[in-house]
């Protein structure tokens, strides 16, 4: 299916949750946040949280900043 | 007195933002440097206990290997203080905000900064006051970067923003502290702490900015754009405690004509 990460197009299988959203973006274990169609999505539910065609997910991390 | 005692009989209070009391009156953010290091390096020199990171996408294909900024400042060392910078409006900035709060696992001190125009990145008032209002609702504790308008930064404190922070100047200008009479205007109605954010540009200028009784200062350009920036963290650091202190001594007044400092009885001729 195709969903918008992070602004561009990506491609997922069915059935894949947050979590697989986090392993293709190589983030397992990092400091991480997500939202979900401008919803936040509690990292106690990623594993749980099945992605659908179309969702637009952000996944946001801390970088340099004044 | 022994030089230990006399250091301690200068007392200072703490810096309090929120109820937590910090030592270090100087806040600095974590932009602009070579490299992780040279952030990580920096950030001690200054001695700094609140220090500001911005929330950001991560990039699709990035190097997965490379190390974290929170990996460098950790939260367990430092008060983490994201900011909303890039945001231009009040619905962008509440966003920021809250996924950095899930990003730090609830925590909710955050710097707010909504901008008006990408040449000079002055505040959007209205934006900034509309945005503050919805996090404060939201229960976050809101420092705010705004502009030196008195009435203005009175109505932020009243709103119950925790902290309010005036620029000196354009964020990353390093013009300095450009209307010395308007931070002390809201200086005199302050009951939350003023820190100057935004437009020093060397030692002097921070200096100056605690002399004028600021609560703190917060900057980024300046330490990391000098050609030394560990160098310059030391330097600004010495900077904030020693305007800190010259506004607790209070200057003596200025006068217009001399006034000698060696007596005047027992010349030789």
């Amino acid at each position: 299916m195709l969903i918008t990460l992070n602004g561009q197009p990506f491609e997922l299988q069915n059935g894949a949750t947050l979590v697989d959203v986090i392993r293709a973006l190589d983030l397992e274990g990092k400091r991480y946040a997500i939202e979900v169609n401008e919803e936040i999505i509690p990292r106690s539910e990623h594993s749980d949280y099945l992605v659908k065609p179309g969702d637009d997910v952000e996944v946001v991390q801390a970088i340099g900043g004044g | 007195m022994t030089h230990e005692a006399s250091l301690k009989a200068l007392h200072d209070e703490p810096l309090i933002v929120a109820g937590k009391h910090y030592q270090s009156r100087l806040l600095v953010g974590t932009g602009k440097y070579k490299d992780l290091e040279e952030t990580r390096l920096a950030i001690e020199a200054s001695g700094a206990e609140i220090v500001t990171v911005a929330v950001r996408r991560t990039n699709i294909g990035q190097n997965p290997d490379e190390p974290n900024l929170l990996d460098v400042i950790s939260p367990e060392k430092y008060t983490i203080l994201p900011n909303t910078a890039g945001c231009y409006n009040a619905k962008d900035a509440v966003r920021t905000c809250r996924l950095a709060r899930e990003l730090l696992d609830g925590h909710d001190l955050v710097k707010l900064e909504v901008l008006g125009d990408q040449k000079t990145l002055y505040p959007n008032v209205t934006e900034t006051l509309e945005a503050a209002e919805t996090l404060i609702k939201d229960g976050f504790k809101v420092m705010v970067y705004t502009t030196d308008d008195p009435l203005i930064a009175l109505r932020l404190e009243e709103m119950g923003c925790v902290a309010v922070m005036p620029l000196g100047a354009p964020i990353g200008s390093g013009l300095g502290i450009r209307n010395p009479y308007n931070i002390q205007l809201i200086l005199e109605n302050a009951k939350v702490p003023i820190l100057v954010d935004a437009g020093v540009g060397t030692a002097s200028d921070a200096t100056i900015a605690m002399e004028l009784g600021c609560h703190g200062v917060l900057m980024n350009t300046a330490i990391a754009a000098a050609r030394e920036p560990v160098r310059m963290a030391h330097a600004m650091r010495l900077a904030v405690e020693s305007g800190r202190q010259a506004y607790l001594a209070g200057r003596m007044p200025r006068k217009l004509y001399a006034s000698a400092s060696s007596p005047v009885d027992g010349l030789i001729s």
